[in-house]
């Protein structure tokens, strides 16, 4: 499904990714973990589109497509989707509004007829049970005012209401108190089917209690410089990741 | 005299035409006076205070001939500049005149008076007698007192004690420039008596590519526990140059709501005067200014509080594109006596190209000390951030452009309470934005 190599981008004349490669198949739960400050969070922006990053070298292709070449909403109209770590307040737009435009357009970029109004709501409410999330709150302008936890819940509702093929989740735990983040582990795993994947991106083994990985990749000075299973995570989480720093360096 | 005027930067051609339009009118003292005032300020220099990011004296020279009679205006079709959907009283006014044969009016007589300025004062109604110039300040600027002196023809409404308008009253300020350049000058006066309400749409547009200049004053009494609505629809694609200017004299517990809607023309110059006379009052000032290529908008508000226990907000929001011109210049006045005032300003404005600019200033003089003011003034481009985050959800830039301008309007839009103008300024802002979500 996604399938990136030897990815090296910066950012102004920082070059923060060097050669990543990674292979996700539909069905698999990857986990990117990491210290602060390794990339974790560009590769994410990367993959997404984001314009201040600049792709030096490699290639990703995404369900047989050239993602690097299609804009950031051509990425999602094809099935990917970022949770962003920080979502973006946006005044004056509510969120109702905006996943009917979103979605519509996604239809329309599918050949498929948009939804009528009806329709739409049923699929909302329906999606707003699986993260729990009230109407009250997406009447509103889209995360302005809103509480950590009513953000992170508000991207898996969007990413409920887009059902994605590749859902990339970029933090989505930091931040939250434990409640919080079993809302919103639980309605990952609702989403998840034989078809899509999602790959986490996290500083905290916590998450993967909930989300459980079938693989765990440590992310280094921009290089994935371990993989292994969810046993890894656990690995991290008892030892820290200083003695991957020590295995980097004497390699 | 000649000579002490050119030093004040008006030329003799400009004198000798509003010499020449004053003595077409009865002698009265408050003509002579403007005429007097006009002189002692002269048009405004480059470098005067009020008009220092506003070169309109350079634009007026430079693209104006004066002493020259204005072309006739021709057959036209009105109904073309009607907004659709808002039934009510209809005025017309073709270059600066009170359209007789245009205007519809459907309010009975007993609930309102809706007639041409100049035939009300020269048949001494007594109402627009005893209020005429008494708002509009003439020392103050040189286009009022330019107005004052020379203005033809106009607009006279007068509400009378406890009448509730129900309809609007629609004015269509037409200029006809298909034979040449027209310079005019239009006066209304609104007088409202006590538990009166009413509602008064004033839209300007014109025909031919002539350029044309007008100053319109309006003068609005609103008498105690009275409620004034007042829109300004300016979206003339033509080669419009225009002062507008209007003084709204506010008595006791009465309500006060404006609009003003600047999308198309050369140079458009509002001054909006808000005198806060009573107490118990409130006051809303709204405006919206959605201008590209080369328009200047430029809002002068003055807001000032003469008696206590009064509320004033004002919220004016514009977005520039092309090569287009915003001012904003906010005055809150708060007087010694007017104690417990609560005035709120804020402006803000989106940049949407390299070469639009804004200049806004608030600025607040308060003497009292027991009151609650705030100002804030804020120019920005579009949040990259905010449009990437809507992208990545596979909306076009395009639409996510124009779904975050049409948010940052719609906080405007949605104080309409008119729900046939509100849908009208919708549409009319949706396609300025592109809006197709």
């Amino acid at each position: 499904m996604l399938s990136i190599k030897n990815l090296t981008a910066k950012i102004g004349d920082k070059q923060i990714l060097n050669g990543i490669n990674l292979e996700v198949k539909p069905g698999e739960v990857h986990a990117i973990m990491g210290p602060n400050g390794s990339g974790k969070s560009t590769l994410a922006s990367v993959l997404a589109g984001r314009e201040e990053y600049e792709v030096m070298a490699g290639e990703v292709d995404f369900l047989g497509k050239d993602l690097l070449a299609l804009a950031p909403e051509d990425r999602a109209r094809e099935g990917l989707f970022l949770a962003f770590q920080y979502p973006v307040e946006i005044p004056g737009v509510s969120t109702i509004n905006f996943m009917k435009t979103a979605l519509n357009q996604i239809l329309e970029h599918r050949g498929q007829q948009p939804l009528d109004a009806v329709s739409f709501l049923k699929l909302m409410k329906e999606k707003m049970k699986l993260v729990e999330i009230d109407q009250s709150l997406l009447n509103r302008s889209l995360n302005e005012g809103f509480s950590g936890g009513e953000k992170k819940r508000n991207e898996i509702f969007q990413m409920a209401m887009l059902e994605p093929k590749l859902a990339i989740l970029d933090e989505t735990d930091s931040g939250l108190d434990i409640d919080a983040l079993k809302i919103v582990a639980n309605g990952v795993n609702k989403l998840r089917n034989k078809s899509n994947a999602v790959v986490v991106v996290t500083h905290y083994q916590r998450l993967l209690d909930y989300i459980v990985p079938d693989y765990v990749h440590v992310l280094y000075k921009g290089k994935i410089v371990k993989s292994g299973t969810k046993d890894l995570a656990l690995e991290l989480e008892a030892k820290g990741y200083d003695w991957i720093k020590d295995e980097v360096a004497i390699a | 005299m000649n000579v002490a005027v050119n030093e004040k930067n008006t030329t003799p051609e400009m004198v000798s035409q509003i010499q020449k339009s004053i003595t077409q009118y009865p002698a009265q003292a408050y003509r002579k006076e403007a005429l007097e005032a006009f002189q002692k300020l002269g048009l405004p220099e480059n470098k005067s205070e009020e008009y220092k990011n506003t070169p309109i004296t350079r634009l007026l020279q430079k693209n104006f001939v004066f002493d020259q009679p204005n072309a006739a205006a021709q057959k036209l079709d009105v109904k073309d500049f009607f907004i659709p959907g808002v039934e009510g009283n209809v005025i017309v006014v073709i270059n600066g005149v009170f359209s007789e044969e245009h205007s519809v009016i459907v309010s009975p007589s007993s609930e309102i008076t809706i007639t041409n300025l100049g035939t009300a004062i020269a048949g001494q109604h007594p109402v627009a007698i005893a209020h005429l110039a008494k708002y509009a300040d003439t020392a103050a600027d040189a286009f009022t007192a330019w107005n004052t002196a020379t203005w033809q023809s106009g607009v006279f409404i007068h509400v009378p004690k406890g009448k509730v308008v129900e309809k609007p009253i629609v004015i269509y300020h037409i200029h006809d420039t298909r034979g040449g350049q027209v310079i005019t000058a239009s006066r209304n006066l609104i007088v409202t008596e006590l538990n009166s309400e009413v509602t008064i749409v004033e839209k300007f547009d014109s025909v031919g590519s002539g350029n044309h200049f007008s100053t319109l004053v309006t003068e609005v009494e609103v008498a105690e526990n009275a409620g004034f609505n007042h829109y300004t629809i300016q979206n003339d694609a033509g080669n419009r140059y225009q002062v507008v200017t209007t003084n709204i004299h506010q008595e006791r517990s009465s309500r006060v709501n404006t609009y003003t809607f600047t999308l198309s023309g050369k140079l458009v110059r509002n001054n909006l005067q808000l005198s806060i006379d009573g107490e118990g009052i409130e006051s809303h000032m709204f405006g919206l200014y959605l201008v590209t290529g080369d328009t200047l908008a430029d809002n002068h508000t003055v807001v000032d509080h003469r008696k206590a226990n009064s509320f004033s907000n004002e919220l004016y929001k514009g977005i520039m594109d092309g090569n287009s011109r915003g001012v904003f210049n906010g005055k809150i006045y708060v007087r010694p006596q007017a104690q417990k005032t609560n005035a709120f300003q804020a402006n803000r404005n989106i940049l949407m190209s390299d070469k639009a600019t804004v200049n806004t200033k608030p600025q607040l003089e308060i003497w009292a000390d027991d009151v609650k003011c705030s100002h804030g003034c804020t120019t920005g481009q579009l949040d990259e951030e905010a449009l990437f985050y809507l992208q990545t959800r596979g909306i076009a830039k395009e639409t996510a452009r124009a779904m975050m301008l049409y948010a940052f309007a719609a906080e405007i839009l949605e104080n309409v309470k008119h729900a046939e103008l509100k849908a009208y300024l919708d549409q009319l802002v949706s396609e300025r934005l592109h809006k197709n979500f």
